[in-house]
């Protein structure tokens, strides 16, 4: 309807240029990052679009032995993290959408609130517990801690899908003989499952980005990508082609999948207050 | 696992969902609540704790009970009120940047123009991108005195380039917080505005309103909810601003970009004085908490009225 009217309406071209114009402006840096990540390190001091793209600065970085087992890390803790706080909240959720007491809003509003703790208020005892417990530089640890923070945005987030879901669909399998279980596996799983799929791609963009707790908790052993990268800020040395090429390997997947799921994204971050 | 909680499936059948009868199923939530309250409570006591205790790392023999020296002692910090008002000067700023920029933004992607769907693309790039990225992205090729795009550019215009970090450190970190934050304003305040009703703006068009009075009348309320959501979230994000400042000026040049966060960092981690630190832990909780107090109670309104539709 709305395209329509606007066929009647037609907006100024300099609206659009302008917008574009911002876009450019506001995606340049990463714009920048990505094509000085195929220049020489002798080129990439020169601004110039005009060059012969080389793989050197990839090579170099994928070459050095340790930075497969940063990539590694990343994915570990990011999978794991998102694996189990999934699993720890869909049931949770599932309970707090289809068996509601009085309870229920007070304690989903008390998860969020968990949300809202600054991290540096609780920094000195987490950072002591794990150098206690021999945590401190595990990607065990930093596991732990990325399930326990994204928890209540997986709880919530899921809480808005299951509660989205028609209940008479649940009722009438329940009548027809089916019990909690397979109700949960058999109907609510796959027709919330683009929910779901959402709320993962949300918690693994928010740990693979995660840079306070991993890098005052991780040095070398557990240390992801944010750490490696934040390695590169010791002056002595630049090496910007190559600095490229590790952020560019580092940014590329997860701005990806930040693109994909950019609707469902609005939700999770607003925990559901912006549909 | 399944046994418990087939048996009161069954039971359920003849009862209402909203029966109070206690039903096994509920217990799927004590994992959650047990962890997030552990999570919660067990390192906020220990950090209250630390808070009044003598507790340094490099003098482990002198403990005992100090009561608010802590405080005290953080507080005549010539660190201290610096870091405070560091912290909400840039909150404050990236806030006023991010709003109102992102605002601007989404009226102007809310209009049909060619290539729309790939510019709004470009536009939320840079909220992927990893702090330590953004930090230093911005750091080596935009800001840098000698090789960097501005330095370049003011060059290609005849002017003296401008070591940003070492002589606008605070503006520099700002620039480079308001980069990554932008895009979250704008991709927000975007899905609210596509739920304008159109036919509102049709009407106040046919009365005979401009542009900028349907946005200030029309578009704007419509969006007052978005912008609350934005400026709580942006908030308790920005109260723990860290990686950008660790990697750009490591809370330098003195104290120029150190905030709350970077503080207790340094004072804890690199001075080893676990005392002092949790004394800025607690009243960095105390500042958020003064700011969740409103943004909790809002989204109480917002979940009243989503569960009553």
């Amino acid at each position: 309807m709305s395209a329509l009217k606007n066929k009647k309406r037609k907006n100024p071209l300099w609206l659009g240029v302008l917008a574009w114009a911002c876009a450019i402006v506001l995606f340049f840096p990463i714009f920048w990052v990505a094509i000085t990540a195929f220049k020489t390190e002798h080129q990439a001091y020169v601004p110039t679009l005009i060059f012969w793209p080389t793989l050197e600065s990839f090579h170099e970085v994928l070459a050095r032995s340790n930075y497969m087992s940063f990539v590694g890390n990343s994915l570990i803790v990011s999978l794991g993290s998102t694996i189990l706080a999934l699993l720890i909240a869909v049931p949770a959720a599932y309970s707090m959408a289809f068996f509601p007491t009085a309870k229920t809003q007070k304690l989903l509003l008390w998860m969020l609130s968990t949300k809202m703790m600054p991290a540096v208020g609780v920094l000195i005892p987490i950072y002591l517990l794990a150098k206690n417990s021999g945590l401190l530089d595990t990607v065990t640890g930093l596991t732990i801690i990325y399930t326990l923070i994204n928890l209540p945005i997986a709880v919530w987030m899921a809480f808005t899908y299951f509660n989205d879901v028609p209940k008479e669909i649940l009722e009438a399998a329940r009548i027809d003989g089916a019990n909690a279980w397979q109700e949960m596996l058999y109907l609510l799983l796959p027709t919330s499952m683009p929910g779901l799929v959402s709320t993962a791609l949300l918690l693994i963009i928010l740990s693979w980005n995660e840079a306070f707790w991993s890098i005052n908790l991780t040095s070398v052993n557990g240390a992801p990508l944010t750490v490696f990268i934040a390695s590169y800020s010791n002056p002595e040395g630049l090496f910007w082609a190559k600095l490229s090429a590790a952020s560019l390997l580092a940014i590329a997947p997860i701005m990806v999948l930040g693109w994909l799921a950019q609707k469902q994204l609005v939700r999770g971050l607003t925990f559901g207050a912006v549909k | 696992m399944s046994t418990p909680f087939a048996q009161t499936a069954n039971a359920a059948v003849p009862a209402r969902p909203s029966a109070s009868k206690f039903k096994p199923v509920r217990l799927l939530q004590t994992p959650s609540v047990l962890l997030l309250l552990l999570w919660m409570i067990v390192p906020l006591a220990m950090t209250l704790y630390f808070s009044v205790i003598r507790y340094n790392l490099m003098m482990p023999e002198a403990t005992g009970f100090v009561g608010l020296d802590n405080y005290a002692f953080l507080l005549s910090d010539p660190a201290f009120w610096p870091s405070i008002l560091n912290t909400l000067l840039l909150i404050g700023s990236v806030l006023v940047i991010s709003v109102v920029g992102g605002t601007l933004l989404a009226v102007l992607f809310d209009q049909p123009f060619f290539g729309r769907g790939i510019a709004r693309l470009l536009v939320i790039g840079p909220f992927f991108v990893m702090p330590t990225v953004a930090a230093l992205i911005w750091k080596n090729m935009i800001l840098h005195p000698v090789y960097g795009l501005l330095a370049w550019a003011m060059r290609l215009v005849g002017l003296e380039p401008v070591d940003w970090l070492a002589e606008y450190p605070m503006l520099s970190v700002i620039m480079i917080v308001a980069w990554q934050w932008i895009p979250f304003a704008f991709l927000i305040l975007l899905t609210a505005l596509q739920s304008l009703d159109m036919e509102q703006k049709e009407a106040a068009q046919l009365d005979g309103a401009g542009p900028v009075r349907v946005f200030w009348y029309v578009v704007l309320p419509h969006l007052k909810r978005a912008i609350t959501v934005v400026i709580m979230i942006e908030t308790i994000f920005l109260l723990s601003i860290f990686a950008e400042i660790f990697t750009t000026t490591a809370g330098g040049p003195g104290t120029a970009t150190t905030n709350l966060a970077y503080l207790v960092y340094s004072i804890g981690l690199q001075q080893f004085d676990i005392g002092i630190a949790s004394a800025g832990g607690i009243i960095a909780v105390v500042l958020a908490n003064i700011v969740s107090f409103f943004l909790v109670r809002m989204m109480a309104k917002n979940l009243k009225g989503a569960n009553e539709k």
